[in-house]
């Protein structure tokens, strides 16, 4: 083997033109753990957790921000560094009130601190005292749950903000422990550039942001299960999976695949799904008698509404019929109601509500 | 979209126009924010200062209606400094000669006068467009509910045709579909000119073919579009199924809509909520919603790409192919025997064109755009690529008109309606979503704040804003996102109904409203009226 290739823990591997070493390492199965690394953001290399050791280098190097070149001899997993990430993560652990325990459904990278916490046997004991952050508990938005006490300073939510969204809505204030993230005035979201896509909360990896909406539901029985399905707002078609415990929905995740949105969503496709078990759902038919809507069964229902139609069809003729399809139902719909006006009444009197 | 949604990263020259992307789109505005992070200009027509007025690089601030004279004034410019693609123009299109006996005319100072965009501005946008080696053209609704839709669309097309940018990554005209699943409603052919997959009903071939598929006699003339509909309500029409539609809140002319509605003999509501609309109706039938059925919606991208369920419907709601289903049962119509919605859609893609390649299975990989004409086909990413569906891109020239109504003593503002970013339409889905109904919880009137002092409004105070077909009781707000002259509303709350001001003509050709521009008056609502 010649050209692009590295020495990755004794084995001989090949990279690509511009990967990192973290690239490389994942890629050949290796897991570096890291707590400020998103796929879709600039490496930032804060966290020190992905380091490794480069032949040649007094240092250990952040992986993350390291560019693959030929003929590197690393090593991803020694005793030294695996001490290192122990002391590190005993260190990040201590920002975090001892024991707490963080439900799934404040957000999609909710659990990363605490299995790396597992990986590395860190409980927080070592390292005890001060705590950067100030909890924004107060925020009165209902979807974005600010409980700063959890939060390590990764910058996540401030780079997804600025790099996917563009929106630039969060920043971080001062340093050291005093370090806050927060938005223009440190006020609300809501007075803020915020537009409460949520990037945020999917990608803090404390569940120090959270998913207010979804976490109404810590307490429904269950375990969450995904269905992957396709945003039901605008036309973007963003992939999602569609959180369920049992028969109840509890929340929505943007899906990191997604052709279309590749992780992103916005305020309606994060938050706006608890219409789907509204109260005000129509549950059973409806007929009118004598002015007013009764309950009635299926049969009674669509024999009324076939009658209806051959009603018409017999006074005025099938010309008269005319339906109007959804620009929101699936295909499926669509194409059954207009082949229930052509091949059922054999007239083309039927359109979509795309003119209005 | 002639190009896909990836390829909003791609261009180095972005113009939009008629396009609140950053609020109806936001996920795509993402995508054109990453371009521009890149090097990527950004020219945005818009006559309201929206989000992404404020990140241009060049901003044209368009008297609403008057898109065919700025575009025809940025043809005007290409040609005269010399930034057509001769190329292109010459292997491509057809009917320049006629374009260029037009153009001389569309000066950038004479479209000054109509649009109140300065020339200078007008000059420099068509200059960064004609420069452009990857140009995109990205517009909504703003440049098609007028009654000059389809020439502002046109227009357009003569500026993508005379400098070459279709056909190829990164560039394109682009129509943002406005909800999930209207390009898959139109695909599968509920539309009263097409058959699915956009075969023209008035076609013997065509006719031949369904008549074969579906084992029926078919009618060999066009039907009428939703508009022409329900202005016969009563007259022609008598009965009517209305399926996931609140068409008396979505519609122009509410009042109009709603005596339509109650004229008929037989009203049929298919939907997941009681909405304005279904409380007409003589049957109601509850649907199963998002997240209770299997399906396909199909994006603005062509890419078809499957929903699934994940929970059971509420109550005893049904899906819709079943609903119908059983009501042609009844009817004695053969042919709708389906026990699945891949049953369905595998139907759709057997007498569908532009599906026909694809089957239940293959969407599920949702990698495919479509045309997909036959079975291991890879899809269509980029349209026109070499050739357009008629051979050769042809020029047309439109001429400038005014709206079907315009401002004048009596009515002197411009009112323009669209969406907000936590709504979505009639709100029957975000009014009932606790986070979206936190954010918007009523509808305002944008004004900007010199209006609200010479109009002797008060921001937060409320208004009566009439119009020749309606008046509605409304607060507002002041703001400079509104120009001078001009002001906004989305048509999301039920309580200030907004379309019933709309409704002052319709495109000829589409019979698409024009629901960007309604004259109206605003006064200061004293007291309880």
């Amino acid at each position: 083997m010649s050209g692009n290739t590295i020495t990755l823990d004794g084995k001989t591997v090949e990279f690509a033109e511009g990967e990192t070493l973290y690239d490389v390492a994942r890629r050949h199965g290796d897991t570096v753990p890291t707590l400020c690394y998103d796929d879709r953001l600039e490496a930032f290399g804060a966290c020190r957790l992905c380091v490794v050791e480069v032949e040649g280098s007094a240092n250990p190097v952040a992986s993350c921000t390291t560019t693959a070149t030929p003929g590197m001899v690393v090593r991803t997993r020694t005793e030294a560094l695996e001490k290192h990430r122990k002391t590190l993560m005993e260190l990040v652990v201590s920002e975090n009130p001892s024991g707490a325990r963080i439900d799934p459904l404040r957000g999609m990278a909710s659990q990363e601190l605490a299995h790396l916490a597992v990986r590395y046997e860190a409980d927080g004991s070592r390292f005890q005292g001060k705590q950067s952050g100030r909890s924004h508990t107060s925020d009165p938005n209902p979807m974005i749950l600010r409980d700063y006490d959890h939060c390590i300073s990764c910058y996540r939510c401030v780079r997804v903000c600025a790099e996917q969204e563009g929106d630039y809505a969060i920043s971080v204030a001062n340093r050291g422990f005093h370090t806050q993230i927060t938005t223009e005035f440190g006020g609300f979201l809501e007075d803020s550039a915020c537009t409460f896509c949520g990037q945020c909360v999917q990608t803090c990896p404390t569940g120090a942001l959270g998913d207010k909406r979804s976490m109404q539901h810590q307490d429904t029985p269950g375990e969450v299960e995904r269905t992957r399905s396709i945003c039901p707002y605008c036309g973007v078609g963003c992939s999602v999976d569609i959180l369920t415990k049992g028969e109840t929905v509890v929340g929505v995740h943007p899906a990191m695949d997604g052709p279309a949105n590749e992780g992103a969503l916005c305020v309606k496709g994060q938050f706006g799904w608890d219409w789907v078990q509204h109260r005000d759902r129509l549950r059973t038919p409806l007929v009118r008698k004598d002015g007013k809507f009764v309950e009635a069964t299926w049969d009674e229902a669509l024999d009324r509404v076939a009658e209806g139609f051959a009603a018409v069809r017999e006074k005025h003729g099938r010309h008269a019929i005319y339906a109007v399809a959804s620009g929101r139902a699936p295909h499926e719909s669509a194409y059954s109601v207009q082949k229930f006006i052509r091949a059922g009444f054999q007239t083309n009197q039927v359109d979509n509500c795309s003119r209005a | 979209m002639s190009n896909p949604l990836r390829d909003m990263e791609k261009p180095d020259v972005i113009f939009c126009i008629g396009t609140n992307m950053t609020e109806a789109h936001p996920v795509a505005a993402t995508r054109l924010k990453k371009a521009m992070r890149r090097g990527a200009k950004l020219i945005v027509a818009d006559p309201r200062r929206i989000p992404l007025a404020e990140i241009a690089d060049v901003y044209l601030p368009l008297r609403v209606g008057s898109d065919v004279a700025l575009l025809g004034a940025m043809a005007h410019v290409i040609v005269r400094e010399g930034l057509v693609n001769q190329q292109f123009v010459a292997e491509r299109t057809e009917g320049i000669e006629a374009l260029m006996e037009h153009l001389s005319t569309f000066t950038p100072e004479w479209a000054e006068e109509i649009t109140g965009v300065p020339a200078a501005d007008i000059e420099e946008a068509a200059i960064l467009y004609g420069n452009a080696e990857r140009g995109a053209v990205y517009y909504t609704l703003g440049v098609t509910e007028h009654i000059c839709g389809v020439d502002n669309v046109q227009a357009l097309c003569n500026l993508v045709l005379l400098t070459g940018n279709v056909g190829r990554e990164g560039t394109g005209i682009n129509p943002m579909r406005g909800q999930n699943n209207i390009q898959g409603a139109g695909d599968c052919g509920a539309l009263p000119n097409n058959y699915p997959g956009f075969q023209a009903v008035t076609e013997p071939a065509h006719q031949k073919k369904f008549k074969e598929a579906w084992g029926v006699e078919v009618d060999i003339e066009k039907g009428m579009t939703k508009v022409r509909a329900l202005e016969r309500c009563g007259e022609k029409i008598f009965a009517m199924l209305i399926c996931g539609e609140n068409t008396i809140v979505s519609d122009p002319e509410r009042d109009h809509c709603e005596e339509a509605l109650k004229s008929l003999e037989h009203l049929v509501v298919i939907d997941v909520f009681l909405t304005e609309t279904a409380e007409l109706a003589d049957v109601v039938l509850p649907a199963a919603a998002w997240g209770e059925v299997d399906g396909v919606f199909t994006n603005t991208e062509r890419r078809p790409q499957r929903v699934r369920a994940a929970v059971p419907p509420q109550g005893e709601a049904k899906p819709d192919w079943w609903i119908l289903s059983q009501i042609a049962k009844r009817l004695g119509f053969a042919g709708f025997e389906w026990e699945s919605a891949k049953d369905v859609f595998n139907e759709l893609c057997q007498v569908s064109t532009t599906y026909h390649g694809l089957d239940w299975d293959l969407v599920a990989e949702g990698k495919h755009h479509w045309p997909v004409p036959e079975k291991g086909h890879p899809g269509t990413p980029v349209l026109h690529i070499g050739e357009f569906p008629r051979g050769r891109g042809l020029f047309v020239t439109p001429s400038y008109r005014d709206p079907a109504e315009t401002i004048d003593d009596e009515y002197p503002v411009w009112l323009t309606t669209g969406r907000r970013l936590a709504h979505y339409h009639t709100r029957t889905m975000t009014g009932r979503a606790v986070g979206t109904q936190y954010l918007v919880p009523e509808e305002l009137v944008e004004v900007h704040p010199d209006d609200v002092e010479s109009w002797g409004l008060e921001d937060d105070g409320m208004a009566v804003m009439t119009s020749r077909r309606g008046k509605v009781l409304v607060k507002v707000h002041a703001t400079e996102k509104s120009p001078r002259g001009t002001v906004f509303c989305s048509f999301s709350f039920n309580d200030v109904p907004i379309n019933a001001l709309t409704g002052s003509g319709y495109d000829p050709i589409t019979d698409t409203a024009e629901l960007k521009v309604c004259p109206v008056r605003l006064e200061a609502a004293n007291g309880d009226s």
